[in-house]
């Protein structure tokens, strides 16, 4: 029994990695972006970041996970209903094309669009701390813009954000297991099976060792990077 | 002709003006101290001429060539163009602390040379090359051959000023401008870059310096420029202005 549970446990912690993976994957440069958005000079776009950035973090992921899940298929269907009642045009027929997402998918977007505002307020953060007098020294050596960002500017704001970085990134370890509120089958849903099915509690309980494996690699992982940056203080 | 030429420049923060009309000119060769109490303007002076800071009004002029002038547009390449004239070190260092002294000193000739040669590799190493060479040969003159390879962090406050001077020299600039270089220094190592900047002069390097330190200013300056208000209020030789100082102003700040 107990190989039984922890072949079915991987299989869903397989999934876990995957969304944990691939959210890092998207949401890592998103947050730079919408970082750069909410820095930006032009005020309109500043403040549509930030009013962006707020809905994002002033509301919980688990509702944002049902809205993105759900939401589409709410449009199309009011669409189709709009249309049946006589309502034309490109708009509302496109509206009408809209279809529940893939799982998956829904719970991917949600997740990268969350991490990418918080990443955002840790690389605002990163960069705003850099003293001004490391951008003038790129400025009278004649550096470009982006030569200053890239040479100069980069790497402390990197040796800045490690320890933030981490605590999000072991947050978002733990975050996976919200997927589980639309079905996708992740370790916790796996382990719910065998309440279901086998009126079994010990394989939920048994998921934390998955979890707290993975986040001690994490720590290790985070312990390295920052001490792989210790010879230089900025 | 005069190396440099500042004309009637004016700059304001805000409502308050800074700059209310800076006159001076300089020779090759020639060095000049600001001094000054705080809020005079020297140090925003130093910025415009920089470039950190853009003028509001005025002129600026080297080699009677006129490389500023108020209301023109200043493209990014002009821009480069402008800073490269000018070789800035600021009263905190600012050194770059992620990179050793070498790579510090080397970084922004790199830089401009792999611009410059782009998909010529052989020139491109052959630069970095002279690049290298011309940096050891600066941190010799700065006398930290034996830091090379040091990063900012374990240095002094003293030696990081001299890397930053090297770092400065490492592009060749027409004039050198010093904000204040000693005043983060502790007393006792004011003289190592003091004593650097008096080997610069001996070697014909044009310099601007704003310092709080009297005695170095009278002994190593051609001249002098006491700022007071956005304006210069007096300038002259040292000895015209430190023992025959004529505006109730400099005799008080004088007597400080």
């Amino acid at each position: 029994m107990f190989l039984e549970v922890t072949k079915q446990l991987c299989i869903g912690f397989g999934m876990t990695l995957k969304l944990f993976s691939l959210t890092l994957l998207f949401s890592l440069p998103l947050g730079l972006i919408i970082s750069f958005g909410s820095m930006s000079k032009f005020k309109p776009l500043k403040w549509f970041t930030k009013v962006f950035v707020w809905i994002i973090r002033g509301t919980p992921l688990m509702l944002q996970l049902i809205v993105i899940y759900f939401g589409p298929g709410l449009i199309g269907a009011w669409a189709q209903g709009q249309i049946a009642n006589g309502s034309t045009g490109a708009f509302i027929n496109f509206m009408a094309t809209f279809k529940v997402f893939d799982r998956f998918a829904a719970v991917l977007i949600a997740f990268v669009i969350n991490y990418a505002c918080y990443f955002s307020e840790i690389y605002r953060g990163g960069i705003e701390s850099i003293p001004v007098g490391q951008y003038e020294a790129g400025q009278v050596l004649g550096m470009t813009k982006s030569q200053i960002f890239f040479k100069v500017v980069l790497l402390q704001v990197i040796k800045r954000i490690v320890p933030p970085m981490s605590n999000e990134i072991i947050t978002l370890v733990k975050d996976t297991s919200l997927a589980r509120i639309i079905a996708v089958y992740e370790i916790i849903w796996s382990a719910q099976v065998f309440i279901k099915q086998a009126g079994l509690l010990w394989p939920l309980f048994y998921t934390g060792a998955f979890y707290l494996a993975f986040s001690g690699l994490l720590t290790i992982l985070f312990g390295y990077i920052e001490k792989k940056m210790d010879y230089f203080r900025s | 002709m005069a190396e440099l030429e500042i004309k009637n420049l004016h700059k304001k923060f805000g409502k308050t003006k800074v700059l209310k009309g800076i006159d001076f000119s300089l020779e090759k060769g020639e060095v000049v101290s600001i001094i000054g109490s705080s809020g005079s303007g020297k140090t925003t002076l130093l910025r415009c001429i920089n470039f950190l800071e853009i003028a509001d009004e005025g002129e600026i002029k080297v080699d009677g060539n006129t490389i500023f002038k108020s209301g023109e547009n200043i493209t990014s390449k002009k821009m480069q163009e402008m800073q490269l004239l000018f070789g800035m070190v600021f009263q905190n260092f600012n050194l770059f602390p992620q990179y050793t002294v070498l790579e510090n000193i080397m970084l922004a000739p790199k830089l401009h040379a792999k611009q410059k040669y782009k998909n010529d590799f052989k020139m491109k190493k052959e630069a970095v090359e002279n690049i290298r060479q011309q940096a050891l040969t600066l941190l010799e003159r700065v006398g930290l051959t034996d830091k090379k390879d040091n990063y900012p962090c374990q240095l002094s406050g003293g030696q990081q000023q001299r890397v930053a001077i090297a770092r400065a020299l490492a592009l060749n600039p027409k004039i050198l401008c010093f904000d204040e270089p000693t005043s983060a220094l502790d007393p006792e190592l004011t003289g190592e870059v003091l004593n650097v900047i008096r080997g610069l002069k001996n070697s014909d390097t044009t310099m601007i310096v704003v310092t709080h330190e009297m005695e170095f200013a009278k002994e190593v300056s051609d001249k002098i420029i006491f700022m007071a208000d956005g304006i210069i209020a007096e300038e002259g030789t040292p000895s015209q202005l430190m023992d025959n100082p004529k505006t109730e102003r400099l005799i008080n700040f004088l007597q400080k």
